[in-house]
């Protein structure tokens, strides 16, 4: 952070009693907090409508439309693969991707704790306006608080986000339907023991880089192919064993796996190995799961291996009829188990 | 994943699988000691591989599950104490005492701390030299050695700050009192084989040839279960009882030296009170005497080990072998991993745990 220390002090036209840290009085209302909002956030943000200066945005939506939110905590604050502000845009662009909607724009609450550096805010609301840029979605609206020292993790980050809905049907776990397949959009496990390596300072030999990236452009391709989608779900805490647990439950069907299909990179799985860890449970923030019926699945995987988040998709398993709410897994050995959610905090075993 | 995959291959797994098959002629009884085998069993659906003459019984090796209450008692006590860290591994932190967890302690403002490593709990200690640092070391032969170099390093360094709350345990007199047992059942084991990566086999022979029970060092993967499985019955048709060691890629006949060595600096043999089990003599390790200034029990006092209250749980009978968890009318229903009656429905390594977590309540019915 020390080549950054230097940018900020090129740059900022902060008063220089202010320092190169974030003050209660940038969350205050006046002057402060205004010149940390036009120095720092609203060049990265680089939307029209944040230069307008009014307390909301104006959007222009046609048609059925998708809300969600989602707030972001994460320690450390940068780590491989990513970091807080790449998450805080990412995972409400997939969360409106998962509705069948074409993300269009953001909001983005910041608690600040005092103390944090300018120099880390300012990385952070950059990795915002790049992931935002990246995935043609706008930061359009935000608020700044600053909370005292001790208060917060350095940075709480919400986001908001609504996106025009293309799906011609309801996805949604109610449209499931037994005999649909289930696809993987790629390997599972990296975002949580990237977090998890990096947060406790483990020396593999190999860094763990999260999966942290926007999937929208993979979903709304299938759309766009005229694939039938029945439900999509990202996979974020809970890993995949939380998001088709909860799916089956909603759904009222079962879910049966095969757990010799599901990818998991070498590297994480010998992580997980170690700390006595399901990667089934373990968090993803780059991939999520596609409930299409069963025939059109191989044209789905076609169409999701064109985009860099899916290329690696693959089914998994398929919707039954029987136990309804259960989700099973067929072992390496060919004996089925029964996949729950994590019970509890994921805390690493003893020996 | 190399020196994983080999040991989960399905081919390889169903042809041990036959073998056993072929060798059985008639009923026969095994314990598994160690929770993690246990685990490795019912999820990858091992026992369904056997004969239904096998029967593997789940044993006691479950760290978290035998330590008393007292000492989590103890442990979120210390825990409460102004200045005090409390660091153990993330498993014990979830461990029900008589009146919550250490999880909870913290949510109360107890500053509680996972570590991965004692080595963490000692560096925490550096960083701090100021406040109290308290490391609860609970495990078998397994974990003792890494703990024991903690102390070994605190008094090297003269660091005063830490602590050690010990509620170690040793396996073979488990073993020993399972066997005295009036009713015992078991014909044969599935030594644990982390556990004979530090401690090595020697003290298993006299073992096998006083009970005649053949003992297998037993790994942790589909094929190593399946293994000792298979040399079990193979010497119990054979009439033997021998202790074998197929699990070589790990555990030497004398086990790891330097390991014993730091064992016998810093710890001694004393009895125990396992939890839900009870007394068993010369069954644990404490704190030798030049380390007695290390031992949190003497900075912050003694654990007083009361009567175990006798409730709905019937974890102690599940510890040795005598029930499965599947037996136990509050299994599934008012017993789940988010509201455990007892520690076996807790810990990553509980029978209870695995059985609910891989087969859920269906399982009661199989």
């Amino acid at each position: 952070m020390n080549d950054d220390n230097d940018d900020v002090r090129l740059t900022c036209p902060l008063p220089a009693a202010a320092g190169d840290t974030v003050q209660l009085a940038h969350g205050g209302g006046g002057r402060a907090m205004a010149r940390l909002i036009d120095a720092i956030i609203r060049p990265a943000f680089a939307d029209a409508e944040l230069d307008r200066r009014h307390d909301g945005a104006r959007l222009e939506l046609d048609g059925p439309a998708a809300f969600t939110t989602d707030s972001y905590v994460v320690r450390p604050l940068l780590f491989p693969g990513g970091d807080i502000g790449t998450l805080a845009v990412n995972g409400t662009v997939n969360d409106l991707a998962m509705c069948g909607a074409r993300p269009h724009s953001l909001s983005v609450g910041l608690i600040l704790e005092e103390g944090l550096p300018l120099a880390m805010l300012r990385r952070i609301v950059a990795s915002m306006g790049t992931s935002a840029t990246a995935c043609g979605v706008r930061l359009v609206t935000g608020d700044t608080k600053v909370v005292e020292r001790g208060k917060a993790d350095g940075v709480f980050i919400n986001t908001a986000g609504i996106g025009r809905i293309v799906a011609p049907a309801p996805v949604e776990p109610a449209s499931v339907e037994p005999g649909d397949a289930v696809i993987l959009s790629g390997d599972i496990g990296r975002h949580g023991m990237a977090i998890m390596a990096a947060r406790e300072g483990f020396g593999f030999e190999t860094v763990i880089e999260s999966d942290c990236a926007p999937v929208a452009e993979a979903v709304l391709a299938l759309f766009a192919a005229g694939v039938t989608v029945h439900c999509l779900r990202d996979l974020t805490r809970g890993g995949l064993a939380g998001a088709l647990v909860e799916i089956a439950e909603a759904a009222g069907l079962a879910i049966g796996i095969d757990e010799g299909a599901i990818p998991v990179a070498d590297h994480v799985l010998a992580a997980c190995e170690l700390l006595g860890l399901d990667p089934l449970h373990v968090a993803n923030e780059g991939r999520f799961i596609a409930f299409v019926p069963r025939a059109e699945a191989g044209r789905a995987l076609g169409v999701l291996r064109r985009h860099a988040p899916a290329q690696h998709s693959v089914v998994i398993g398929e919707v039954h009829e029987r136990a309804a709410g259960e989700v099973t897994c067929r072992g390496v050995l060919g004996v089925e188990r029964i996949v729950d959610m994590l019970s509890g905090e994921q805390l690493p075993r003893i020996c | 994943m190399k020196f994983r995959d080999e040991y989960r291959d399905a081919r390889a797994a169903r042809s041990l699988a036959d073998a056993i098959a072929r060798t059985v002629t008639r009923p026969w009884t095994l314990m598994e000691v160690c929770g993690g085998q246990t685990h490795a069993i019912v999820r990858f659906g091992i026992d369904r591989l056997l004969p239904p003459a096998v029967t593997l019984v789940h044993g006691p090796g479950c760290p978290v599950c035998v330590t008393p209450v007292e000492y989590v008692d103890k442990a979120i006590a210390i825990a409460g104490r102004a200045g005090v860290i409390l660091c153990s591994y993330g498993d014990m932190l979830r461990v029900p005492g008589s009146d919550g967890d250490l999880l909870a302690a913290r949510s109360r403002g107890a500053d509680v701390r996972a570590v991965y490593s004692p080595l963490d709990a000692l560096e925490v200690a550096r960083r701090h030299p100021h406040r109290e640092v308290v490391f609860f070391a609970v495990g078998f032969e397994t974990t003792a050695p890494a703990n024991a170099m903690a102390a070994y390093r605190a008094r090297q360094e003269g660091l005063g700050n830490l602590s050690l709350l010990v509620s170690h345990v040793l396996v073979p007199p488990a073993m020993r009192a399972i066997l005295d047992a009036p009713d015992n059942r078991i014909q044969a084991f599935l030594a644990a084989g982390h556990v004979c990566t530090v401690m090595g086999y020697e003290e298993y022979l006299p073992l096998a040839a006083h009970y005649r029970v053949p003992i297998v060092v037993t790994g942790f993967e589909p094929l190593d279960i399946l293994e000792g499985v298979y040399r079990c019955v193979r010497q119990l048709e054979a009439g033997l009882a021998e202790v074998e060691n197929p699990y070589s890629r790990v555990v030497r006949r004398a086990g790891n030296r330097a390991a014993l060595a730091i064992l016998r600096e810093v710890f001694r043999v004393i009895p125990r009170r396992w939890r839900g089990i009870g007394d068993i003599a010369d069954s644990g390790l404490g704190l030798a005497p030049a380390y007695a200034a290390f031992d949190a029990e003497n900075r912050f006092g003694p654990v007083a080990l009361d009567r175990e209250a006798s409730g709905e749980c019937v974890s102690g009978r599940v510890l040795k072998g005598e029930c499965r968890p599947t037996d136990c009318p509050a299994f599934g229903t008012r017993c789940t991993p988010d509201h455990p009656l007892g520690v076996t429905m807790v810990s990553a390594e509980g029978a209870c745990a695995a059985y609910y977590r891989y087969r859920g309540i269906p399982a009661r019915s199989s």
